[in-house]
């Protein structure tokens, strides 16, 4: 790779939002949108680990057809917990309130978010939840399966299901804060010049997904509270014994889960519209189209929730129609990966790390979506519904598309927030190896899943076991792709090469202040002349050193 | 039997093949695009590399390109939403001519009994070559009944009957799985569906115990409950008549009209207050706690007997808005007659 050139001002500023206070009462009370970014990292870093180490030893169980490890009551925990403590506590606050908090005022110019207070509460609410969480995981751990299907949870099974429950609804709260702060900011705090036209795509993504986060979430908390009430009152709602129905819980759930898809999806789509641009040095292609896609993903995800019910006993009329919504909803997401490949054209590009994970997201992203179809297909999801079909599907949409994705924007911003760089090679190294293992562990489940193996069983049928020996290997390939990062960062911190302002020489206002940046975002507020992504106006080139 | 790395569950429903076509076509439709993309931009990468003395040429976009690439997926999604939907109807409307078999699910087993009494459990046997509909009900939790070998898979529900068939196509044994996880020995829900030659089946069907047809075993509890102190054909009968009821539209009081069918029986024996017929009191008291779900699937059997002796049911009715007035039975109206009470309906003709 060609390079040279050191840039002459690659120090540290003097005085930044790091080092402006000390102590932890200066962290447990900040209101600094990026220290609280840097609370979240924290916390969502030790779940990630902690649901990964389920992930593992659902792997290793899954070695041998009669189960290596575990009792079926165990497994039955193992993948609860490893599906709620992802779902709600990882990818739902993973990009918008780590990423996202951290860089969205800085990308519209302002000081912080425009409710610094409901921000930390937001925090301090996550922490409540996970608190929950645990709570539920140490004292027995909870059985249901990260979906809580009725009557199941709420009459048969014995297991803490209402402290979980009770932990999930807290983090809800969390995230309708977090996205009630990006709503207010984007509309009221954008710097002068930045209008709607001009906003990163980052922006745009995390707008649409705030949207999904205030109107959804709320349904989860009553689906939710009513599992509660019959579980802990017997108040008939989803039991028939009661006299509930229980598919009515599958549609309230879904109407918040459905829409969570999109929710854990956009955030990672708003990272890849970054990076893509910055390393081919080149604006965004059909800029317009990427940015309403996000809006009318967020409008189409919230009528297809039923896809997820075509064998539970609907009319065959509603599931044609939320299977044709279905489709509707694939659209803006194929227009999005032929955008970000178009940009790619005639660029100059430039295969940092964070460009091999927005790479690698296009590519897991587009087998993830297309296999979407396969299972929007009414009569084919019959055979492959709740089969090992449907976890490849969305393991490669949360995993391939925004585990990627949040690792490509940790590595993109990592100089912005840390004012330090890592070390490439090893770097890309660990991309390279998360991009093998990922293809490893999933690939083989997408035929296992059309061979029948449904999903959450303990013990399988022997002639499943050469894919799933296969999908256990990838499994430890992966973990190793996912341990470097987290150890060559932690280095970085103190040993890591001074990053500079623009490491990049992105684009966007947060590179247009110091890295790291002082407490108060700007030293001036800036005004906005141009477009973003406004790459090649520059007179610069082959600026970028490789160590 | 099976190499070590099978890509394709064995084919032995008709539905199988329609199924793998499906299939087939978005592995190649999925194929196709994965590598356009990954061709695309691995090629961009290396083509447009950085070097020095070149700079990225700035393109804005193309309204046309996106036009197009919005126009063309959208096309293609479409072709597989109507083949999707075609296929989907097919698998989920049984032909009328089916053998019924009733199942019951529940943690953590598969129950199955035959017309003529024959019972099973995690174990199915099915003729080959002729349609088999499964009436399916759960004792407690949501289970799944799922086929691999015929593509077909059912929630099955602890309210309502769902229903599968399939026709099979090749002899053989082939998995039962439950797919909907249920508790603790989920995994363990596990059953064989036995495809055998008619002539086998019949052989078969002949050397089960059983003791008496489900019909004639749904007598018994017909008796046993007390059913037919008020279900009596005679005028005088506190509850209708239910000869001939089966699969025929029924007019409740609140002039709704109602197909008498299987989820109709079960839910008026668990529930009687709640789809009054026409003309009758709110007497009868609930049996639920009291019936099993294989006792309740026995009466059912039973009083669709009732039906094939007075008549031909109306097959294939699922529709009650277009039922005319004049296709609900003319029991019901004399009963009506009887019943002083009850003002007569203005729609009869």
């Amino acid at each position: 790779m060609s390079t040279v050139a050191q840039t002459p001002e690659r120090v540290m500023p003097d005085r930044h939002y790091l080092n402006d206070n000390y102590g932890i009462r200066s962290w447990l009370l900040t209101k600094d949108h990026k220290r609280i970014a840097i609370l979240y990292l924290i916390s969502i870093s030790v779940v990630f680990f902690i649901a990964g180490i389920f992930a593992s030893l659902i792997r290793l169980h899954l070695l041998t057809p009669n189960g290596a490890l575990f009792t079926p009551d165990t497994y039955n925990k193992m993948f609860t917990m490893h599906g709620v403590m992802m779902v709600f506590f990882f990818l739902v606050p993973s990009v918008p309130a780590v990423l996202g908090n951290f860089v969205i005022p800085l990308m519209v110019g302002a000081k912080d978010l425009a409710f610094p207070k409901i921000n930390l509460m937001s925090w301090y609410i996550y922490i409540v939840g996970v608190t929950f969480a645990m709570a539920a995981i140490v004292s027995g751990g909870v059985d249901t399966g990260w979906t809580f299907y009725t009557p199941l949870s709420s009459g048969f099974l014995h297991t803490n299901v209402i402290v979980m429950v009770v932990g999930v609804i807290f983090a809800g709260f969390s995230s309708i804060f977090t996205g009630l702060n990006f709503i207010v900011t984007v509309h009221r705090m954008r710097a002068p010049g930045l209008t709607w036209g001009r906003l990163p795509l980052m922006v745009w993504s995390n707008y649409a997904t705030s949207l999904i986060m205030i109107l959804a979430t709320p349904v989860l908390a009553i689906t939710l509270i009513l599992l509660g009430l019959e579980r802990g009152f017997h108040i008939g709602i989803f039991d028939p014994k009661l006299g509930g129905d229980p598919v009515l819980f599958q549609h309230m759930f879904w109407f918040y889960s459905h829409p969570a898809v999109y929710i854990m999806i956009l955030p990672g789509m708003g990272v890849i519209s970054e990076i893509i641009p910055c390393f081919s040095r080149k604006r965004i292609f059909g800029y317009s189209f990427v940015a309403f896609s996000s809006i009318a993903i967020a409008v189409f995800g919230f009528v297809v929730w039923a896809h997820h019910m075509f064998v539970a006993g609907i009319s065959v009329y509603s599931a044609m129609v939320f299977s044709l919504l279905s489709y509707a909803v694939a659209i803006p997401s194929a227009v999005k990966v032929f955008n970000w490949t178009a940009t790619m054209y005639k660029g100059s590009i430039s295969m940092d790390t964070p460009m091999l994970y927005a790479m690698g997201f296009i590519g897991l992203f587009t087998i993830g979506g297309l296999t979407g179809l396969f299972l929007a297909a009414l009569g084919l999801d019959v055979h492959i519904h709740d089969t090992y079909f449907v976890i490849a599907h969305f393991h490669f949409i949360m995993v391939g598309g925004m585990v990627m994705a949040y690792l490509g924007g940790i590595h993109f911003w990592w100089p912005k927030m840390t004012g330090r760089l890592y070390p490439e090679a090893v770097a890309k190294l660990a991309a390279l190896i998360t991009f093998i293992g990922f293809n490893l562990t999933f690939f083989p489940q997408f035929v296992l899943g059309y061979l029948g193996q449904p999903r959450r069983y303990a013990i399988y049928a022997p002639e499943f076991q050469v894919l799933n020996v296969l999908s256990t290997a990838g499994a430890s390939v992966l973990a190793v792709g996912f341990i470097l990062p987290a150890l060559y960062l932690t280095w970085s911190l103190k040993y890591g090469e001074v990053a500079g302002d623009n490491p990049w020489r992105a684009t966007g206002l947060e590179w247009q202040t110091t890295s790291p940046p002082p407490t108060h975002n700007f030293h001036e507020t800036p005004v906005v002349t141009t477009e973003a992504y406004h790459y090649g106006s520059e007179s610069e080139e082959e600026v970028r050193v490789v160590p | 039997m099976q190499s070590n790395l099978p890509l394709f569950p064995e084919q032995a429903s008709t539905v199988a093949g329609q199924v793998d076509a499906l299939y087939l076509f978005l592995i190649l439709l999925t194929t196709f695009f994965s590598l356009l993309i990954a061709v695309l931009i691995i090629y961009f990468a290396i083509k447009y590399r950085r070097s020095t003395g070149r700079k990225a040429e700035q393109i804005h976009g193309s309204t046309l390109l996106e036009i197009v690439w919005t126009v063309i997926p959208l096309g293609i999604s479409m072709v597989i939403f109507v083949w999707g939907a075609a296929l989907y109807f097919h698998i989920q409307r049984p032909p009328g001519d089916a053998l019924e078999i009733y199942g019951v699910a529940k943690q953590w087993m598969w129950k199955f009994q035959y017309p003529e009494g024959q019972r099973e459990i995690n174990s199915l046997h099915v003729p080959l070559g002729r349609p088999v509909k499964v009436t399916l009900i759960s004792e407690d939790v949501i289970h799944s009944f799922f086929v691999p070998a015929f593509r077909i898979k059912q929630d099955v529900l602890p309210n309502r009957y769902r229903m599968a068939w399939f026709t099979a196509t090749t002899p053989g044994t082939y998995h039962l799985f439950c797919s909907q996880y249920c508790g603790t020995n989920h995994s363990e829900m596990v059953g064989e569906v036995t495809v055998m030659k008619p002539e086998d089946f019949t052989a078969w069907l002949e050397s089960g115990k059983a003791e008496g047809s489900l019909a004639s075993m749904g007598e018994k509890l017909f008796q046993q409950f007390g059913c037919t102190t008020c279900h009596r054909p005679d005028s005088g009968a506190r509850g209708p008549n239910l000869e001939g009821v089966y699969g025929r539209p029924v007019r409740l009081q609140d002039n709704r009209v109602v197909i008498a069918d299987d989820n109709y029986i079960r839910n008026h024996v668990l529930n009687p207050g709640t789809e009054v017929v026409s003309g009758f009191q709110p007497i009868m008291p609930t049996f639920r706690g009291v019936i099993t779900e294989q006792g309740m699937q026995q009466i059912i059997a039973y009083i669709k007997s009732l039906s094939e002796q007075t008549g031909q049911p109306l097959n294939n009715r699922t529709d009650p808005t277009k039922i005319r007035d004049n296709e609900v039975p003319n029991v019901q109206q004399q009963m009506q007659q009887d019943n002083q009470n009850q003002k007569p309906s203005g729609k009869q003709p």
